[in-house]
């Protein structure tokens, strides 16, 4: 694997090499040395043009425990701020020895540029790109939703009929679009409920179906997994729905929705949550919530798509 | 390709029971003893030379666990992207003896690999090695405690362990690669 850039590129075996991968990677975080070699020498630079904490200390904890060298870059403070390009800012990297980047940016496609740009030759992962992908949150969740249903025998396996449900914000949810693809790929049936206003136009070209009324959409599916999505607030320049308690009362988990679901549906979020809003309190602290689950298995998960993006025969090309 | 049968089932259960007494009388009995195998067909050989361990000194139990040794080893960016394999180890391995279990000994650096590996996960008093076949070859200074068959071979040759676990049937057999 050369980037990890749009689980859409990730083909069903990758994936599940990848989440098995994983598997092994999260008995190292549970050692006391919680450290590997794999990485050793190798100097990862985490270029965060947008504000993350979650994700960019869950991918730093992933290199340090491979032993890499770890160059943390965040736009604000730096150069950027003075109106430097993406270009240079690569290629400055890339003059001081970089072997991966990971990149989180607020446009759509900037981890797609840096990949093909001849800028730096080293892998690129997407770390959250606009409105487009978020590969390795998407990996995690798949991972923690496989790791739920088939526990210490989930090695070689993939969703095969799992089915989950992803309510809110799509049009907006870099999240949704990744899970969309990977959770196919791996023989997941998924379901998206929205309000209309929060769904893209192309939606219908998409393997998924789609419902516009959560109550129904539950009773008739019976989904394995519900996946509820952030209200994107700092992405709203516009009027998507009338009112937060609208929102909450159509699409949010309020408990009443929450205690109607079976016992074993799975609950996930991506975080951070907007508790009261598209998910109540209940429903976010129940052992059905998977959530800080997810949060652990991200730095599994990430380390294996370092070690997956970084080891490998490319390199002897270069000999 | 020319494939040669070196061992067949039951010579395999004779080395493995030598090399159980082996066992037994270097570390003085069973007790404080843990055997590891490195995936895929150590992990067998381990869990096959416990139960003759079990079946010598009746009474007994001996942990068996797994050591991959993948992340660890020194050839992670001339090959294909290696798969991972689980590492289990039951018991604490801090203070007692250590079996490493691995099929075939050849350039020595999986071993060296498994003693990185071992370190991370605890301080053993004494670490051994068993293996079925050392076919020579090494590049690094280590031997092994415990050998099956000594298999001396040329480079352009390649030894298959079978294992009925795995393979359907128990044998050695040494294969002439011809390479394209």
């Amino acid at each position: 694997m050369k980037h990890l850039l749009s689980t859409r590129d990730v083909s069903r075996d990758q994936a599940i090499q990848l989440l098995d991968i994983a598997e092994d990677m999260s008995t190292v975080n549970e050692r006391e040395v919680k450290k590997l070699p794999a990485l050793r020498g190798k100097t990862v630079v985490n270029l965060f043009f947008e504000d993350s904490t979650r994700t960019r200390i869950s991918f730093e904890a992933a290199e340090k425990r491979l032993s890499a060298d770890v160059i943390n870059f965040a736009a604000k403070g730096s150069s950027v701020s003075k109106g430097e390009s993406l270009k240079d800012t690569t290629q400055t990297l890339a003059a001081m020895g970089i072997d991966a980047v990971v990149i989180r940016h607020g446009a759509s496609g900037a981890p797609q540029v840096l990949a093909q740009s001849g800028w730096i030759d080293a892998p690129v992962i997407n770390a959250g790109d606009g409105t487009h992908e978020h590969p390795t949150q998407a990996l995690l969740d798949a991972f923690t939703m496989r790791k739920r249903l088939h526990g210490a025998a989930s090695r070689g396996k993939g969703l095969d009929g799992v089915k989950v449900t992803i309510v809110g914000d799509i049009l907006h949810s870099r999240v949704a679009r990744s899970n969309v693809w990977l959770l196919q790929t791996l023989g997941a049936q998924v379901q998206l409920v929205a309000p209309p206003t929060l769904l893209p136009h192309a939606v219908d070209t998409w393997p998924v179906s789609v419902s516009y009324d959560l109550d129904e959409a539950l009773a008739q599916s019976k989904p394995d997994v519900v996946m509820m999505l952030r209200i994107q607030q700092e992405r709203m320049h516009d009027a998507f729905f009338p009112n937060e308690r609208e929102y909450s009362n159509m699409w949010g988990l309020t408990q009443e929705r929450f205690f109607s679901l079976p016992a074993k549906t799975m609950v996930m979020h991506p975080g951070p949550m907007n508790r009261g809003l598209e998910i109540s309190s209940v429903a976010a602290d129940s052992p059905q919530s998977t959530v800080l689950e997810q949060v652990a298995n991200g730095v599994s998960v990430r380390m294996a798509a370092l070690y997956m993006v970084l080891t490998g025969e490319r390199e002897v090309t270069h000999d | 390709m020319t494939a040669r049968a070196i061992m067949q089932a039951p010579d395999m259960q004779r080395a493995l029971t030598r090399i159980a007494h082996e066992i037994l009388e270097s570390n003085r009995g069973a007790q404080s003893l843990v055997l590891l195998g490195i995936p895929t067909r150590g992990v067998t050989l381990a869990h096959r030379l416990a139960a003759i361990l079990e079946s010598i000194v009746p009474g007994t139990s001996v942990p068996v666990g797994s050591l991959d040794v993948t992340m660890y080893r020194d050839d992670l960016y001339q090959q294909p992207t290696r798969s991972t394999a689980p590492t289990e180890v039951p018991v604490s391995i801090d203070d007692v003896t250590v079996v490493l279990v691995d099929d075939v000994l050849f350039s020595g650096r999986t071993v060296r690999a498994a003693l990185d590996a071992l370190t991370d996960l605890g301080r053993p008093k004494i670490v051994r090695l068993a293996v079925l076949a050392d076919r020579g070859h090494r590049e690094l200074p280590i031997r092994a405690d415990f050998v099956g068959k000594n298999l001396p071979s040329a480079h352009g040759e390649r030894i298959n362990v079978r294992l009925v676990e795995h393979d359907g049937e128990d044998g050695v057999e040494i294969e002439e690669v011809v390479s394209a």
